[in-house]
């Protein structure tokens, strides 16, 4: 809460305000807004010129490989958010009403040490740990099980997302249900509500909002991600995000990639901003 | 309550399988670093240090731990900086497009990393700043400023808005009570800003590659050999790394948590 309302711009005020206009305006804004413009560029003989055509735009468009990787990339990016809902809802549920505050605390804090550890050391220590004579199978082999193939399929890039997704679904959920007023649940099971019924009609709509942002995370993560499909999965599909790097890196067709860019950019927004929408929206009736 | 007692055990079982989840490749990626197998399975090899003495005569690796090192302290001090103005403007001041304000500082992390290294790369490029150490340190802070921001923001909130009022009836001027007040009652939560941002610094990886042209760090040094073959190396450097970013954050968390303490005793 500002302490007062200040309105008045001195040296003092501009001090304060101006180096993150100057500062994102050049690295942030400037970046995106070059990347809109770099998507009508043309690329003639490896070497990017200036200038404004949709080429570009109806090259990639008109491609069948883009829209495959693209509904593949939202398929696979909702199951994972899907999943990753799904997986982290009991564990939440035991933190945020069965813990004592203090193991909550513990609990965050130590889903919180992932976020620091490299992402790709992870996603190789998965890869050895599932390949065909990895540990999992080494350990199924015991009881004579096995070799399951689990790299280069969609489980491989799914376990990735999970690593990637799973701890911040956990603590966001947890957070929100640790803050939903408990004598509501009381008052619902002393009315006779079964424990079911507790979670589905009271404190999944109490935690609505919550649960909706920590899906949009998921999913905004599990999108962008190039690293667990492309390690894990095997890219045999490839996603988005590979699609950008191959087109940046191998071929020298930045402006291609900046079209899947946008696309992909105006495809979160979309999904954030409906995810948003339904938070917030009003329940009609009920009440 | 009996019913209930075995509800807890179920629950408690699942919680812990989560967290094996989430904490087995960081685990087993330590055990891999000490185990003898260039291809580690069931039952594990012998110990060995083989791949820590393998890395430490690595030139390049040397190299790109400094590069990081650089980095990331860098990063971790723009960022700060950018990140107290941003937080003390939105604390003390009230105006107009204030919503797009803020919006500028909170939008980059929730941006597709691999979009924003798009982006970075052909703007660097543009403007003539690619392929320098720079270029990634300059990319870092955006990405890494909302983070410093917050922190500071949540402490500034616990300050007791006359506090300010309350030093300029007494005569100090604006920057004194800036210089006097204001930044020694936000210093453990500089502090913090200070090491969670030079954290996330040290392991970004995607936009470091896209940027950083021959100016590699240690994440891109990785990502490079994870590329090209099964190497224990990677769980050698990815455990150096860890300890690292673990000392950041357990500093960061000592500085979060001494700031509670105090303002539980005044």
């Amino acid at each position: 809460m500002p302490s007062s309302a200040d309105r008045k711009l001195n040296l003092y005020a501009l001090t304060w305000r101006l180096p993150i206009i100057f500062w994102q305006f050049i690295f942030f804004v400037g970046p995106v807004l070059f990347m809109v413009a770099m998507s009508f560029f043309l690329v003639k003989n490896y070497r990017m010129t200036e200038a404004f055509e949709f080429v570009n735009w109806s090259k990639m468009l008109s491609r069948g490989y883009f829209w495959d990787s693209y509904w593949y990339t939202v398929f696979i990016a909702g199951v994972s958010t899907l999943c990753a809902m799904c997986i982290a809802f009991p564990a939440a549920f035991a933190l945020a009403f069965r813990a004592s505050e203090n193991t909550r605390r513990w609990a965050i804090f130590l889903l919180i040490i992932p976020f620091f550890t490299s992402y790709l050391v992870r996603t190789f220590s998965w890869f050895v740990i599932l390949s065909e004579n990895g540990v999992i199978n080494g350990m199924l082999n015991y009881i004579g099980l096995g070799p399951y193939t689990m790299l280069n399929t969609n489980f491989g890039t799914l376990v990735g997302y999970m690593t990637l997704t799973l701890p911040l679904v956990v603590i966001l959920q947890t957070v929100t249900m640790a803050n939903i007023d408990k004598n509501l649940i009381e008052a619902a099971r002393n009315l006779g509500c079964s424990a079911f019924r507790t979670i589905w009609q009271v404190i999944i709509p109490l935690s609505k909002t919550g649960l909706i942002i920590a899906a949009i995370f998921c999913f905004i993560l599990s999108f962008g991600d190039f690293v667990a499909p492309f390690y894990l999965g095997g890219s045999q599909e490839p996603t988005l995000p590979i699609l950008i790097l191959d087109t940046t890196k191998s071929g020298q067709q930045w402006p291609r990639a900046a079209v899947v860019a946008i696309m992909m950019m105006g495809t979160l927004f979309a999904i954030a901003f409906t995810g948003i929408a339904l938070a917030y929206r009003k329940k009609k009736g009920a009440k | 309550m009996n019913q209930s007692r075995t509800l807890n055990v179920v629950l408690g079982i699942y919680v812990a399988m989560v967290f094996a989840f989430v904490f087995a490749p960081i685990i087993f990626s330590m055990i891999f670093s000490f185990n003898s197998q260039r291809f580690p399975t069931i039952p594990l090899g012998e110990f060995t240090t083989e791949w820590y003495a393998k890395i430490l005569a690595d030139p390049d690796v040397w190299e790109a731990a400094l590069n990081s090192l650089i980095v990331s302290c860098s990063t971790a001090l723009i960022a700060t900086f950018l990140g107290f103005c941003t937080a003390y403007s939105d604390f003390r001041y009230n105006f107009r497009f204030k919503g797009p304000y803020l919006a500028l500082i909170l939008l980059p992390p929730t941006i597709p990393l691999i979009i924003m290294a798009l982006a970075m790369l052909a703007w660097f490029s543009k403007i003539g700043m690619s392929g320098q150490l720079y270029s990634i340190i300059i990319a870092h802070s955006v990405l890494t400023a909302p983070f410093a921001m917050a922190v500071i923001r949540l402490r500034l909130n616990q300050m007791d808005p006359d506090l300010e009022s309350a030093a300029w009836n007494l005569g100090g001027s604006e920057w004194q009570t800036m210089r006097h007040v204001i930044i020694p009652f936000c210093k453990p939560a500089i502090f913090s800003a200070l090491f969670l941002t030079a954290a996330v610094s040290f392991d970004e990886f995607a936009v470091s590659w896209f940027v950083s042209g021959l100016n590699k760090t240690l994440p891109v040094i990785i990502l490079e050999i994870v590329q090209g073959n099964i190497d224990p190396q990677v769980n050698a450097i990815g455990t150096f790394v860890f300890l690292i970013s673990m000392t950041l954050v357990v500093l960061a968390q000592v500085f979060f948590a001494s700031r509670q303490m105090k303002s539980i005793k005044t």
